[in-house]
């Protein structure tokens, strides 16, 4: 519909910022083009590589049906091993990257990872458990899952009895509770059996998407997708909170409800990555910053980068750790290795504008 | 300071300017507010303010003009009395239906993430989108037209954050504007400018409210009030104790008992060629250091012999 222009200098203006928004929608393209061909590569990696056209035949015909059924081994490398830790990556990438950024803007706080309400800690808890009483791999998501949430859901409770609300309240509930989780983690490991118990409980807390399987990534991905549309659905009520509570009440924001459905989805979300691929640090922190510097800080556009961009990252760690050396690199480490130095990078870029 | 016309209306929002029922914009009565059971923090509070009308809330730290403020933003629900926009109670309104009347406009705002300032006045369209919706290009459009009406169109991608105290300040103004509410609310909006922007500033609050907004602001200089607005209220302990025009409530005697330091209120006259020739401003009265100071500190013998009040 063709508007009058309500004053002449905004008309050239306007055009400038159609001309910036379609170069906006360009970048996130470019993302997407850019995951798209690290999953083909990724494919192709491994003991027995594949090369990217061989893997799109695979992908074209047991996916969409075009052209020929391919060889037996190209075709179990590609659907039964790779597909699963791929998928995982992905979805895991996703969610610990899109509840850090939510996390992030709702706190009005850069310094926030997804890990804040004790989440990672319970779901550790409840897989270490888990493990000691040799529960199957389906169970074991399911009891990391739930402990996660319990983690968060006590942290929450002490923010509402003791600081009525308050969301730093709410930050040091809990780091209270990821501390009194990290102390019963370790007394598991400390009655787990140093052949058997130990070990596993050590390497599941390290991070690894190994254990992926296709039936116990469907639950997951519905969890994953949810909670991805309710926080697309409440993206502009949210930027306009991290300008600041008093703020976003005077433009109608109904804070409460924000807070409960942000809190509530990225909860899920980070829960679910923990139960599927361990504790896997620093993608939640550090990649909605990459996001910001790419697509500004409105979570609208905020949201769909820091997904993009934490699939990717996590899919390219997962490359290097399965592909490095011959066995599994710990997924947790080496996220902590990138992170810690890109994020002193980020500190002496914006350390003084964050304080 | 001139505005350039303010753009055409299309989204239905009551337009600033008298209710043409008439009503008056805000009308407090009766209003008391405590925190808990014993802070009281106002008492029996009764005001009006019309449409076109700066109505500047004078008083002491802690006499209630912050709350006084937030109850009218509805942030604050009275403990007796009522708040009407138009009106209509406050309470009775929905949270978007009052942020279409009220805008608000903070001292400052801080946001550790690089904001723009279109980012900024964007967000005054917020009351107007569906809770699921964003702001489209003509939402963008208008906030830029806004921006362009207090002449920071040049701004719209600067980082909010960067720019100056005056700037930012235009830039709140701007998302008020956006907002299109008829009542602007701010909050001692100049506290952190300097000279030049304070005035710059005050002079667009003066400028929409002979639009026809009714502004409600506090500030700690009672120039302000004479400079810029054409009704006073003072405040102290919660209570109002004078309202009127500036010029009657505004004086050396009521100030110097408000604050308890001698003040002397005095006209000046401008030089010819301005509209206004007559104003009124307030200078304190020069005493001595010693006798300002109340109570007077312990270190200060009153009687002359050299020895502290604690050592008699």
């Amino acid at each position: 519909m063709p508007v009058a222009d309500p004053v002449p200098g905004a008309s050239r203006r306007l055009a400038e910022r159609v001309r910036a928004g379609v170069a906006d929608n360009l970048r996130v393209v470019l993302l997407a083009v850019v995951l798209l061909a690290l999953v083909v590569i990724s494919f192709g990696l491994g003991r027995y590589s594949l090369g990217p056209l061989t893997v799109l035949r695979v992908l074209g015909h047991e996916l969409f049906g075009i052209g020929e059924p391919v060889s037996g081994q190209n075709r179990a490398v590609v659907m039964d091993i790779r597909m699963p830790r791929i998928l995982a990556a992905l979805l895991v990438g996703t969610a610990l990257a899109s509840s850090g950024a939510a996390y992030q803007t709702m706190f009005r706080n850069p310094l926030v990872s997804p890990e804040i309400l004790g989440v990672a800690a319970g779901a550790g808890f409840g897989a270490s458990v888990s493990i000691l009483l040799h529960l199957d791999t389906t169970a074991l998501q399911i009891i990391s899952f739930g402990c996660g949430l319990l983690a968060a859901v006590l942290a929450l409770t002490i923010a509402r009895f003791v600081g009525r609300g308050s969301l730093i309240i709410l930050v040091l509930g809990g780091i209270i509770i990821g501390a009194m989780f990290n102390a019963l983690i370790s007394s598991a490991q400390y009655f787990a059996n140093p052949e058997t118990t130990l070990p596993e409980i050590t390497f599941w807390l390290f991070g690894s998407l190994g254990r992926a399987s296709m039936h116990g990534l469907i639950v997951p991905v519905v969890i994953v997708g949810v909670c991805l549309i309710a926080l697309t659905s409440v993206r502009w009520q949210l930027t306009v909170l991290a300008t600041g509570d008093d703020e976003a009440r005077s433009l109608g924001v109904n804070r409460t409800r924000i807070w409960a459905l942000t809190i509530g989805a990225s909860t899920l979300m980070t829960a679910t990555a923990v139960s599927v691929a361990g504790i896997i640090g620093w993608v939640g922190l550090v990649v909605p910053h990459l996001a910001r510097f790419f697509a500004g800080p409105s979570f609208n556009r905020l949201l769909p980068v820091s997904a993009l961009i934490g699939a990717s990252y996590l899919l390219a760690v997962d490359d290097v750790a399965r592909t490095a050396t011959s066995m599994d690199l710990p997924l947790g480490i080496l996220t902590a290795l990138i992170g810690a130095p890109f994020f002193v990078g980020l500190l002496a870029k914006a350390g003084r504008q964050w304080l | 300071m001139a505005l350039s016309p303010a753009p055409q209306v299309t989204d239905g929002a009551a337009a600033p300017g008298p209710d043409p029922a008439g009503a008056p914009e805000i009308e407090v009565s009766g209003l008391s507010f405590r925190y808990g059971r014993t802070g009281h923090r106002l008492t029996d509070v009764s005001l009006t303010v019309h449409a076109a009308e700066v109505c500047a809330l004078l008083g002491p730290n802690g006499a209630g003009k912050t709350t006084l403020l937030r109850c009218v933003l509805g942030f604050l629900k009275p403990t007796a009395g009522t708040v009407r926009i138009r009106g209509q109670e406050i309470g009775s309104l929905a949270p978007r239906e009052l942020a279409r009347r009220v805008a608000y406009v903070p001292q400052s705002t801080s946001s550790p993430f690089p904001f723009t300032a279109l980012d900024i006045a964007v967000m005054g369209r917020t009351p107007y989108l569906g809770v699921l919706e964003s702001p489209s290009a003509r939402d963008r459009r208008g906030a830029l037209a806004q921006l362009d009406r207090l002449g920071i169109a040049h701004l719209a991608d600067r980082s909010f954050a960067a720019l100056s105290g005056g700037e930012r300040q235009l830039v709140l103004l701007a998302r008020a504007l956006a907002q299109r509410a008829a009542i602007l609310v701010l909050d001692e909006p100049t506290a952190a400018l300097d000279y030049g922007n304070e005035v710059r500033t005050l002079q667009v609050v003066a400028e929409l409210a002979r639009e026809g907004h009714a502004v409600i602001m506090t500030t700690h200089q009672p120039s302000h009030a004479l400079t810029y607005a054409n009704r006073a209220v003072l405040m102290r302990g919660g209570a109002l104790i004078a309202d009127g025009h500036p010029d009657d409530v505004v004086t050396g005697e009521h100030l110097s008992d408000l604050y308890g330091v001698p003040v002397h209120v005095a006209g000046v006259t401008l030089p010819p060629g301005h509209g206004r020739r007559e104003m009124r401003t307030c200078v304190p009265i020069p005493t001595s250091p010693v006798a300002a100071l109340s109570p007077p500190l312990p270190f200060q013998s009153n009687t002359g012999d050299g020895r502290s009040p604690a050592a008699r």
